[in-house]
């Protein structure tokens, strides 16, 4: 699933001094932008994989509208990685199909 | 808190809205799903210093950031509006906790969506609309690498040009089939668009200047995953085939109004045959069919960021004269000039509709293609339920539970009614708009069950 990011930081980018995890493994993210951009520049696999057939997804519109981005954001799940900013700590875990009821903390 | 006027999305129509409106003596509540205000059309731009690779048009929406710092406005941010209640006022969501902002008066300005795009392949990871790419650059700082851009309309050169500028040039350009010549008749009107119309000459020239491959006319688009991971890109131009290999597709086939709140309220809307979609309709002040609520920008009808921050100013000022603090007189006086700019941004409009006209296998693929994709119901199968008797969206949704996820349909609606069109040989503007219902957006039962029967105002 981490495929090389399908995305390289534009001149004058600021670092990236945050520090996530993503199902156990650190992701770094700048000040100001999404958990889904963050996602995208560590990797451009499937941050998802579809409840009706299992496919693998990737954020895709960026702006609130297709819900490709579903994940678990700090326990809760089906967040919108493209609508919530990157803090520092958060905890991410891809979504492997439907969540369940007993998901909801 | 309640506010005279509500206003929902701080993009150009928002944001021109609400300062005319605090302005005129009204005290203002501005809703937004984002972090910062400026819409998508000027995303981040008042935190964005040195990118001047986005251009110059990007940097002038800090004017209309900097137009909120006013007493009158209160500017919500990361505010998810899933209902407006005739009587309680307008309903939203924020981390998990909803809230009422009752008005007198609201503006919607949601402004617009990506068309979709559908073709086999289109669900990957590697794939993803133009005006994705762009927030990214706008909020990331972020660039395509070894993208390919390909669909049609002027946001493709756009973002082509910005990824030239950022040392980033697309791997290819392909474009669908375009009908300049068919739109020449309305060139003459697009001439007062004559400014606009020279930026657009300009980036079709800098991206000759950087030698992009360029690809006209193209059709049959089919990506598959290679086995590292990249993009494999199938298309034909005329008798040919084409296969390129990148690391992200980027497709764009124009925006659409983004109609699911306006739906959902039961205004009225009409179909737009030129821009192929539905919006409300409205008077020329953005008065929708409820007198108290108003749509401003391009959550009415497309018309790009000037045209919407006109109308934004407009409906404002139809605010203030209905909320009794502007006279009739002071009302067209203010809006004489306004009218004047607005007219001046759409010059260009029918020519552009005319020009970059969406191909009908975009409104109905192949039968291989995902449409809805959060039920992954195939154009194979929507084509066979519709001509099995679900000859309506409603039927669709129930016997194939298109548009049931939780995108709520905006992915897959175009493409639906397409394909019911084609297999029905109706057209599109007898098969909608869809029927919305609100939470036009997901929340939880718990969120609304805390809102109580007569909420009173929560913050």
């Amino acid at each position: 699933m981490n495929a090389a990011s399908r995305f390289r930081d534009a001149p004058g980018a600021a670092p990236r001094s945050l520090r996530l995890m993503l199902d156990g493994v650190p992701v770094l993210a700048r000040p100001g932008e999404s958990v889904a951009a963050a996602l995208l520049a560590h990797s451009g696999g499937a941050t998802r994989q579809t409840p009706v057939t299992g496919a693998g997804r990737a954020p895709y519109c960026m702006m609130g509208v297709c819900f490709d981005c579903l994940v678990t954001i700090d326990g809760h799940p089906n967040v919108q990685a493209c609508m919530v900013s990157a803090r520092e700590g958060m905890v991410i875990q891809r979504q492997i199909g439907a969540r369940r009821l007993g998901d909801q903390p | 808190m309640s506010a005279d006027l509500v206003i929902i999305g701080a993009g150009p129509a928002g944001m021109a809205a609400a300062r005319v409106a605090a302005e005129g003596g009204l005290s203002v509540t501005l809703l937004d799903e984002q972090e910062r205000a400026g819409g998508q059309i000027y995303r981040n731009v008042g935190a964005v210093a040195g990118r001047g690779w986005l251009g110059a048009d990007y940097a002038r929406g800090g004017a209309l950031v900097q137009g909120l710092d006013h007493p009158g406005i209160t500017h919500q941010p990361r505010a998810t509006v899933w209902r407006i209640d005739a009587r309680r006022g307008v309903i939203w969501s924020r981390d998990g906790q909803s809230h009422v902002s009752p008005a007198a008066h609201v503006l919607i300005a949601t402004g617009a969506q990506e068309r979709p795009v559908p073709f086999p392949g289109w669900t990957l990871p590697g794939l993803m609309p133009a005006g994705a790419a762009q927030i990214l650059m706008k909020q990331s700082g972020m660039v395509p690498d070894e993208a390919i851009l390909s669909g049609a309309g002027p946001l493709l050169y756009l973002v082509a040009a910005q990824m030239i500028a950022a040392g980033a040039p697309p791997v290819a350009l392909v474009e669908t089939p375009t009908a300049i010549t068919h739109a020449l008749p309305k060139l003459p009107r697009a001439l007062f668009g004559l400014p606009t119309l020279i930026k657009g000459l300009g980036l079709i020239a800098r991206i000759r200047a950087a030698g992009i491959p360029w690809y006209r006319g193209a059709a049959d688009f089919r990506a598959e995953t290679t086995e590292d991971g990249r993009i494999r890109f199938d298309f034909t131009t005329g008798k040919q085939s084409h296969s390129l290999t990148c690391d992200l597709l980027l497709t764009h086939l124009g925006v659409i109004p983004q109609s699911h709140l306006t739906r959902s309220m039961g205004l009225a809307h009409e179909y737009d045959a030129e821009q192929g979609a539905w919006r409300p309709t409205l008077d020329p002040w953005g008065q929708s069919s409820e007198p108290h609520v108003f749509v401003a920008g391009d959550g009415g009808g497309i018309g790009g960021a000037e045209a919407a921050r006109a109308k934004g100013a407009l409906a404002a000022l139809a605010i203030l004269h209905q909320a009794g603090k502007l006279d009739a007189a002071g009302r067209d006086r203010r809006a004489a000039p306004l009218r004047r700019a607005l007219s001046r941004a759409l010059s260009l409009r029918p020519f552009l509709d005319a020009a970059y006209s969406v191909p009908s296998a975009f409104l109905a693929p192949p039968d291989e293609t995902i449409v809805c994709r959060c039920e992954e119901v195939t154009a194979g199968s929507i084509r066979k339920a519709a001509c099995t008797g679900a000859e309506g969206l409603r039927l669709m949704r129930t016997s194939l539970r298109t548009g049931m996820g939780p995108c709520q349909g905006r992915m897959c609606e175009t493409t639906v009614i397409g394909l019911i069109a084609e297999a029905t040989d109706r057209p599109a503007s007898t098969l909608g708009p869809g029927r919305i219902r609100t939470p036009v957006k997901p929340v939880t039962l718990a969120e609304i069950a805390a809102l109580g029967p007569q909420p009173e105002e929560t913050t």
